[in-house]
């Protein structure tokens, strides 16, 4: 193989690593708080605000309910004036992270439910505010669960990149569509996959690893 | 020190269906005081309102009607900052301990001192006595799940004592545990009463916990406090046909099963009276199943017997046949009764059977 395929598969693999770290960083950032949102305001819990609650769940349904594929086409004027651009790796990262926020928002809820109820009340009993119950209680017991949730996030965020990038975000996706299937070139195509799974791999190892390291369950 | 004052909860349930409201009430016009530095125990069966009330004194559960005052505070009427505020000096205990799996034992009983805004080095100085004071001094960094249920407890203990609470709210704080876990844990509650003066409030459905530590016991049935008494009397003589089951459940002392298939509700021309004596005070010590032979002239066939000391008072029950003429077995029954006993005829039996 040339080196100047090996630099196109090593450049296509940093683009694809960028626009998962990217939109992996910026989604939990507004993700996670997403989540916890739907979680503490739900009737009976800590903040209940049952009209805010039912408003941000269909929100977040909409948004995990549009397939990626046309929101990725539907949003580009929006990303348009963000990034200034509809191609590249900086123009397919707001897709991926306004496709990945409520995906993590419904994953940290789900972490968020199953903490033990009792918990929430004897923190009550101690006179915690809410904000005291979310930040020593609720997040630090669901760690382990976030952390799952955010390996989820990253698989498939690594598997949404590949789309992206098939319409002109570059990256493993573009590079596998371009050389191995419109050229003709299964080498390009099985090294493209493998380097996927093993991105993969490694999300998944390191996400597992956490997740032993900071659950006590 | 604390005071519920005609408090009542009910709860609205929605019909799944028709969008009917069903309320239940949970707790009816409760008014009850406990006095500071005692050990006062609810005992009731399951559903009855226990958990209701015991979460209605630290506002968990905000009551429909009423008010409740601890500390001569009263808490219904305060601002929800004020009331975290009020918390600070009420710690709570629960049935699964509720300790935070991700915190260490350290960590624990530091929470509610995190909360309250105190410094790290002055939150160390007040936990690691606490944790000495619970037998916990060597498991400071393990984290709850490798602890046993009793230790848990303890550590729970720990974290409610950490704000030095003047009231610790025991919501069926050894429910959860063995018999041998139980002791060792009401032990720790008793000692923490005597050397803290801790006002203790106890929700529980075992009377082994009301006999080994409570000062006054009260009955609460479907939402209701039904009987209130001091634990020697109560276990003496209840007041309520509900405490005389838990009494009777407790000291297990029910006629042989062979005995009541053969028992009759009325008297015959041939039958003997089966009857249950509660003994307490003097007449535990005063021989009178021989009296009533030499007196009356009835022999007394004891089927089952039971001293039990409660508090230091001293509780006789027995379950005896009297065998004689129905004249005689008549007046050893008025005998009886005379004589500050507790008497009840279960049933008769036929003589020769």
């Amino acid at each position: 193989m040339s080196s100047a395929m090996l630099e196109l598969i090593l450049e296509a693999t940093l683009d694809t690593l960028y626009m998962v770290a990217i939109s992996g960083v910026i989604s939990a950032l507004a993700g996670i708080p997403l989540g916890v949102l739907l979680y503490v305001t739900r009737p009976a819990q800590v903040l209940a605000q049952p009209v805010l609650n039912g408003v941000l769940g269909i929100v977040t349904n909409v948004g995990r309910s549009i397939p990626f594929i046309i929101l990725m086409v539907a949003i580009i004027p929006f990303t348009r004036g963000l990034v200034g651009t509809s191609i590249g790796t900086n123009a397919a990262a707001v897709p991926l992270t306004i496709a990945a926020i409520p995906f993590i928002a419904r994953l940290v809820e789900g972490a968020l439910n199953e903490i033990n109820p009792g918990l929430v009340e004897a923190a009550q009993s101690m006179g915690a505010t809410p904000w005291q119950i979310i930040h020593k209680v609720l997040l630090p017991e669901a760690r382990g669960g976030i952390f799952t949730a955010l390996t989820v996030t990253l698989v498939t965020l690594v598997s949404y990149s590949a789309m992206a990038g098939a319409v002109g975000g570059g990256g493993l996706g573009d590079l596998g569509i371009r050389y191995g299937y419109n050229r003709f070139n299964p080498t390009i195509m099985l090294i493209t996959v493998a380097i996927l799974v093993i991105m993969v791999q490694g999300f998944q190892s390191l996400g597992d690893y956490l997740v032993r390291k900071s659950d006590h369950k | 020190m604390i005071r519920l004052h005609n408090v009542s909860k009910t709860y609205q349930l929605k019909g799944r269906r028709d969008g009917d409201t069903r309320s239940i009430q949970a707790l009816k016009q409760v008014d009850f005081h406990v006095p500071a530095g005692q050990i006062h125990g609810v005992i009731g069966l399951s559903g009855a309102g226990k958990s209701t009330l015991i979460r209605c004194v630290n506002l968990l559960e905000r009551p429909t009607t009423g008010t409740v005052t601890v500390d001569g505070r009263e808490l219904t009427g305060l601002s929800r900052q004020a009331l975290n505020q009020a918390r600070h000096g009420m710690g709570m205990i629960f049935q699964h301990f509720n300790l935070l799996t991700n915190r260490t034992v350290f960590a624990n009983v530091a929470l509610p001192l995190e909360l309250m805004g105190m410094p790290r080095a002055e939150i160390r100085e007040r936990v690691t006595p606490l944790l000495e004071l619970v037998g916990l001094a060597d498991k400071a960094s393990q984290h709850p799940t490798q602890l046993s249920g009793g230790q848990k407890q303890r550590v729970a203990i720990a974290r409610a004592l950490a704000s030095r609470p003047k009231v610790l709210l025991c919501d069926e704080a050894t429910s959860a545990l063995d018999p041998q876990t139980t002791g060792s844990i009401l032990a720790l509650l008793r000692d923490i009463n005597q050397t803290l003066g801790l006002t203790i409030l106890l929700i529980t459905h075992e009377m082994e916990v009301v006999k080994s530590i409570c000062h006054r016991v009260s009955l609460i049935s479907d939402g209701e406090l039904v009987e209130e008494a001091e634990v020697g009397d109560f276990f003496t003589s209840p007041g309520t046909q509900l405490g005389r089951e838990f009494l009777n459940d407790f000291l297990k002392l029910e006629p042989p099963r062979a005995l009541i298939e053969r028992l009759e509700e009325s008297p015959g021309p041939h039958t003997h009276p089966v009857v249950r004596l509660a003994f307490r005070g003097d007449a535990v010590a005063a021989p009178l199943v021989s009296r009533l032979a030499r007196e009356c002239g009835v022999d007394v066939s004891i089927l089952q017997a039971k001293v039990e000391s409660i508090q230091e008072r001293t509780l006789g029950l027995m379950i005896a046949e009297l065998m004689g003429p129905a004249g005689k077995t008549r007046e050893a029954l008025a005998y009886l009764e005379s004589h500050d006993l507790q008497v009840e005829v279960l049933g008769h039996v036929q003589r020769d059977a």
